[in-house]
């Protein structure tokens, strides 16, 4: 069965809805702000499982409020009984966590456990998003040489394009629901960056084939064409990817929640914008039969 | 074509069987040596503490400083230079100044590249000391070099002091290592509560006896220094008789006549000499005993004490006493501490994070499978056998490596198990549309297989860079994603071209002849 699907006639309504939702992402990032989680703000943060149905979240939170740790965060954890505790404490206190486990001991008594506890000094904190936005640069960076070396600059383009665009709109998304980002979810965006150039590539790589094969067919048409004639393999490959991704974030437990997330909109955006992002550039850029001949001459 | 050598099908068989071995000998419990090699689990799932701590190493300068400071005075006079207003100042630099006659000669011999006063590190280019003067006016920096070589020796030091305080605790195989030029990771499998390291490594365990005097005319001076528990503030002499550096051993007891828990240690030869002799002299006199900076007791001298050991009361429980005890034998850090992060997971929140990898990849692994099926029937069960066999290459090479897996490595396999389907999935589309055009088909799944390879390739490298940089930039957990994620890639590559080809070309010459192959 052959796939003739019209893309191309919706090349137009998609590049302007993209665009907008690239500013908003933008507009999101830069007003209302990223919620950065211990791993980049610095701070500590506390998993509690309470043992006891008396105990719940707002006699948590009296609890903590009294312990003078200033501003204390608390939320439900996956389930009823697991609770997230973040705050910053300015000054250095070296038995924090002793404190904290005899005044709790104090108010609710002895019906918890710290499953996890993580603390992490203010400069480190910056060490590590220094350290997360320049992996993200240097993968940013090493995607644009690679498709360099790989394609002609007209590609490159498309492919760098739709790649700022996947990353912006994931991170505009968990700006407006603050979803906290920490470490995994580098880890996610390094990945998203590798699977949207993935899909893109793919693509393009049917596209420079078709353009050697069809010579009097305009890019217009041909990329069309190109798409159609990759659509299964794009339909199945991000089927399964997200498969595998919603299996993490169902079965694979709260740690891997925002990670799974933030893949499965990469994975979902990574595939729109290699047809309705990385496509249209090559017909803006008026790549031709020329295009890609031109360059193997040399 | 979609010929094999006999060779290549052995290999690869040998190779399956391989790591189907070492995969499974991740559950079994036999001792023999081939199933011994198990993947190690990060800290975040089988549970322990990761500390990062940075030493300061403020104190360790300026005692360099003053160390400097007297060794310039004493070389000064011996060639018979007179120097004057040697200081200190603001904790960063000597300054001095000599007569106008000398001043050619001071900067000869702080110039000097063979000499002592001034050590010049030939495989640097540079002096210990960078060396100003206007004039008379002399000023000494350490130099880039210098303070690197400062730093790098207190942290051996304090790396060397860290690893037997945490050695004597007992706790299970700890991982003790240098980050940078300030700081150490210690990684403690299996600890749910640091409390008690954290302590240990909080002190610098600093150890000196010296006497308590009520006059100020001491020629080293004296210091206002307050007791452990708050209760007095003694003026102490500068003066130290002994400290830390001689003691040999240290241990808690339990004294018979006062029913208190006490600290006994033993001094060295050195040691007991001295303070035998300042017994001898000071009886009467009070003695204290400071740690950090702090007194813990200062008894009054009964009687000389010659036989070079003591014990220190001062209100311990048997477990603050065994906790002394232990630093004096670890001995002192060059430096003081400080944690800047630390990361604790639960044996609890361990096994649970094992659970629901376990669950998800299971799950994830049978969505992927019957989707395969579906879409592809015959070849969906090529697929789905390399696919099996991908994730046994995987964790048997993880294995063989004993690599760390951690919980969003597992989060990585996962995603493998869903990645790993593309290439099979590209070279299938293409064999399709290459049977549309091409009666053999034999010939047609060749063309499908080899038309295919650059997209295939294009793919798993963008994959492969994003997890490389990864590997190199990321820490702790997230290295175990890059590194199931990275490996995943070439284990995929080689179940592809090695293992699906050889069945899929088994069943295209088997069934050439049939309409609908794929």
């Amino acid at each position: 069965m052959k796939n003739n699907i019209q893309f191309n006639r919706f090349y137009k309504v998609f590049n302007f809805i993209s665009l907008a939702l690239v500013i908003i992402s933008v507009l999101l990032i830069f007003f209302k702000g990223l919620n950065f989680g211990v791993d980049f703000k610095g701070g500590t943060l506390i998993e509690l499982r309470v043992n006891d149905k008396q105990t719940n979240i707002s006699s948590l939170r009296s609890a903590f409020n009294s312990m003078n740790l200033g501003d204390v965060a608390i939320k439900n954890f996956g389930n009823e009984n697991d609770y997230l505790i973040k705050f910053e404490k300015k000054d250095k206190d070296k038995n924090l966590i002793q404190n904290i486990k005899k005044e709790l001991t104090k108010k609710i008594g002895l019906v918890y456990e710290f499953r996890r506890v993580e603390n992490v000094g203010p400069k480190v904190s910056a060490e590590l998003l220094n350290k997360g936005l320049i992996a993200i640069a240097v993968a940013l960076g090493a995607m644009l040489f690679y498709i360099w070396i790989r394609f002609e600059w007209q590609f490159s383009i498309g492919a760098i394009i739709a790649l700022f665009h996947d990353v912006i709109i994931t991170i505009g998304i968990f700006s407006l629901f603050s979803i906290e980002i920490n470490l995994s979810i580098v880890a996610a965006v390094l990945t998203i960056v590798g699977y949207s150039m993935n899909d893109t590539v793919v693509i393009f790589d049917r596209v420079r084939e078709n353009l050697k094969k069809h010579i009097s067919i305009k890019i217009f048409e041909l990329t069309n064409i190109s798409i159609n004639e990759t659509l299964s393999r794009t339909i199945i490959t991000s089927v399964t990817t997200l498969l595998a991704l919603l299996s993490i974030f169902i079965f694979g437990g709260e740690i891997l929640k925002g990670f799974s997330l933030a893949m499965i909109l990469g994975v979902i955006f990574g595939t729109y914008s290699s047809i309705y992002i990385a496509n249209p550039t090559l017909v803006y850029l008026n790549v031709s039969y020329r295009t890609v001949v031109k360059e193997e001459n040399n | 074509m979609l010929k094999f050598s006999k060779i290549n099908i052995l290999v690869t068989l040998v190779l399956s069987i391989l790591v189907i071995f070492f995969s499974i000998s991740n559950i079994t419990k036999f001792d023999d040596n081939f199933f011994k090699k198990k993947i190690n689990l990060g800290l975040d799932l089988q549970g322990g503490s990761y500390l990062l701590l940075k030493i300061d190493n403020e104190p360790v300068i300026i005692k360099e400083l003053q160390n400097k400071a007297v060794s310039l005075k004493n070389f000064f006079k011996e060639n018979n230079i007179q120097i004057f207003n040697i200081n200190i100042n603001e904790n960063k630099e000597i300054i001095f100044s000599t007569n106008e006659k000398n001043v050619e000669k001071v900067e000869s011999f702080l110039n000097d590249k063979d000499g002592s006063i001034n050590i010049y590190f030939d495989q640097f280019k540079s002096f210990q000391y960078e060396v100003e003067n206007e004039k008379e006016n002399f000023k000494l920096k350490l130099s880039k070099y210098g303070l690197i070589k400062i730093k790098t020796s207190s942290l051996d030091q304090a790396i060397e002091i860290v690893r037997r305080r945490v050695d004597e605790v007992g706790t299970n195989e700890p991982n003790i290592l240098k980050r940078g030029n300030d700081r150490i990771l210690v990684e403690l499998p299996g600890l749910d509560d640091p409390m008690r390291i954290k302590n240990l490594l909080g002190k610098t365990a600093n150890l000196t006896f010296r006497f308590i005097t009520k006059t100020n005319d001491e020629t080293f001076g004296s210091e206002q220094l307050e007791f452990e528990d708050g209760s007095e503030i003694a003026n102490v002499s500068k003066r130290i008789i002994v400290s830390g550096e001689n003691l040999i051993d240290a241990q808690p007891r339990m004294d018979n006549q006062t029913n208190e828990t006490v600290v006994t240690f033993d001094f060295d030869r050195v040691g007991a000499k001295r303070f035998g002799r300042a017994t001898t002299k000071g009886v009467g006199k009070r003695l204290a005993i400071i740690l950090d900076g702090k007194v813990i007791s200062a008894p009054v001298i009964q009687e000389a004490i010659v036989s070079g050991s003591g014990q220190i009361s001062g209100d311990f429980t048997f477990q603050t006493a065994t906790d002394l005890a232990l630093l004096l034998r670890s001995g002192a850090l060059p430096a003081p501490l400080e944690i800047i992060e630390e990361r604790t997971v639960g044996p609890g929140l361990g096994e649970d994070s094992i659970k629901s990898g376990l669950l998800a990849l299971l799950i994830g692994f049978v969505l992927v499978i019957a989707f395969m099926l579906f879409k592809y029937k015959v070849f969906g069960i090529i697929a789905n056998t390399t696919l099996i066999l991908n994730l046994f290459f995987l964790i048997g090479i993880l294995t063989i490596f004993e690599a760390t897996l951690t919980l969003p490595g597992i989060a990585g396999i996962i995603l493998t198990v869903g990645m790993a389907v593309d290439a099979n999935v590209l070279i299938f589309e293409r064999i399709k549309e290459e049977i549309r055009n091409e009666k053999n088909k034999i010939i047609a799944f060749d063309t499908g297989y080899v038309k295919s390879r650059s997209a295939i390739l294009d793919a798993n490298i963008t994959t492969l860079i994003a997890a490389l940089i990864l590997f190199f930039l990321g820490s702790g957990p997230i290295k175990g994603f890059a590194v199931t994620l990275g490996t995943g890639i070439f284990t995929t590559l080689f179940t592809v071209y090695f293992i699906a080809r050889l069945l899929t070309s088994l069943y295209v010459i088997k069934n050439k002849n049939k309409e609908s192959l794929i």
